[in-house]
């Protein structure tokens, strides 16, 4: 154990919270790398387009796998519609929410916020909250005390991962949190980042979803099958897998307490399919460097700003073979991440609350 | 009495966007929308401080590049989470070529 490890306290409310308004962390001025305001503008530029096709492509499948699920329930037959089917639900919603959240999906207001709500009640994340949380993730990235979207703390808590990969704590969570927004109540925490005027719809939102829950196990009990629980609410458990493993890459065994997303996120390049369900989010530096812009913008991007960045890692396993010794490292010692080297061609780190050069390698 | 302070060229904003103009320590966004007409408003997005400069114009929306809060650059109005907060606006002119704005 080293001696000078340092205790993080990820409280919204904690010591740390505390210390990064105070060292000016919070709210910061973050690195970004130059692109001429014409070609940021056309990256920028929003179309339906994109979106439209790939929204038919993902509810439609649902459509279609969740049907062949019901025909053959009761035998073996059913298992590989509802796994894609699950997949479908429970993690593309990830980054269909996300992506909707951002408002960068589509260029039509009411479709980013159709889409958004969907993906919501899937993801089984408060749309108010998560809209919320989400700007502060955007914020303070993986700032300790001000990010509430942290995936992996230190010391890591494997085992909360692992039981991730099939949602357990999280809809455990999130069930939880309905139960408690429905009841009226919203938290200590929740309230240092969703205004006052937003609150009640939060409130509203979480009676509509727990009314929809209550009458699909009401049907459930009432057909004496779990048939309609496959189709709405255990996907979230059963295909959660791939948002979480695509999920962890973002930012998991890299800098914390720093200004630059070049530190403290990573671009994993991926396959089609996984692109396709985590709709480019593998562009993740670019992502949090420029949100405003759309995801099927982002191979674009990436190509334009690449040689300012760290090299991205070339698989999804690649990236884990990164990350998983980086957690079993920050067991020992939670001062340990991952450096990222930049290319000559990059502009250099700031000095400024950059890393601990000492606990990287 | 009016103050008018001149900011640029009109031919220096393209059409549907934006830029910032700093003046005695204030900063602001000047805008040209789609129809060719100008329009000014404070140049930090209310939520959280951001030149609003960088962001997108989408007919008579200016988006933050940061959050993504939208208002519009015509009426200053919020349009939405994750902005609460209107915009303040101010009177523009274009005399001679070139863009006004009024700082009374």
């Amino acid at each position: 154990m080293n001696a000078t490890t340092t205790k993080r306290d990820y409280s919204l409310l904690g010591r740390d919270a505390q210390a990064a308004v105070e060292s000016g962390l919070a709210a910061a001025e973050w690195y970004h790398t130059d692109i001429p305001r014409k070609q940021m503008k056309e990256l920028m530029r929003r179309e339906d387009g994109p979106a439209i096709r790939d929204t038919i492509l993902w509810l439609a499948s649902m459509v279609a796998l969740g049907g062949f699920g019901i025909l053959f329930w009761g035998s073996w037959w059913c298992v590989p519609f509802f796994l894609i089917y699950g997949v479908l639900y429970g993690s593309a919603s990830d980054s269909r929410w996300h992506e909707c959240g951002h408002g960068t999906a589509f260029k039509t207001r009411w479709m980013n916020d159709a889409v958004y709500e969907i993906a919501c009640f899937m993801i089984m994340r408060n749309p108010v909250t998560w809209r919320w949380s989400h700007t502060r993730h955007h914020t303070d990235t993986v700032i300790v005390g001000r990010d509430p979207e942290i995936a992996v703390m230190r010391p890591p808590d494997l085992i909360r991962i692992l039981l991730n990969f099939f949602g357990i704590l999280d809809s455990s969570y999130a069930m939880i949190d309905m139960v408690r927004n429905a009841a009226g109540v919203i938290s200590a925490e929740e309230k240092t980042f969703i205004p006052g005027q937003e609150q009640p719809r939060a409130i509203r939102i979480a009676r509509i979803w727990l009314a929809i829950y209550i009458a699909t196990s009401a049907l459930a009990i009432t057909m004496g099958s779990i048939l309609p629980l496959m189709l709405i609410g255990l996907p979230r458990l059963y295909g959660a897998w791939h948002h979480v493993m695509t999920g962890l890459l973002q930012h998991g065994g890299l800098a914390d307490n720093v200004i630059d997303h070049r530190l403290n996120s990573r671009s994993v390049y991926m396959n089609p399919v996984s692109r396709f369900i985590y709709w480019n989010m593998n562009y993740h530096v670019e992502h949090h460097m420029f949100p405003m812009v759309p995801y099927h913008a982002l191979p674009q991007l990436h190509e334009m700003i690449k040689h300012d960045l760290p090299a991205p890692n070339t698989s999804i396993i690649d990236g884990y073979r990164e990350m998983i010794p980086a957690f079993l490292r920050q067991l020992r010692n939670e001062d340990y991440f991952l450096k990222r080297e930049l290319p000559p061609t990059a502009k250099p780190y700031r000095d400024e609350f950059q890393a601990e050069p000492i606990a990287a390698e | 009495m009016t103050n008018w302070v001149e900011v640029c060229a009109a031919d220096e904003i393209d059409e549907e966007d934006v830029i910032r103009f700093d003046h005695e320590g204030r900063t602001f966004a000047v805008y040209r929308s789609p129809d060719d007409q100008f329009f000014a408003t404070d140049g930090l997005c209310t939520h959280e401080k951001i030149h609003l400069a960088d962001g997108l114009v989408m007919d008579d929306i200016i988006e933050c590049p940061k959050h993504n809060g939208r208002f519009s650059y015509k009426t200053g109005e919020a349009k939405g989470a994750p902005v609460c907060v209107n915009l303040k606006t101010y009177a523009v002119k274009v005399e001679a070529g070139s863009v006004f704005i009024s700082l009374a």
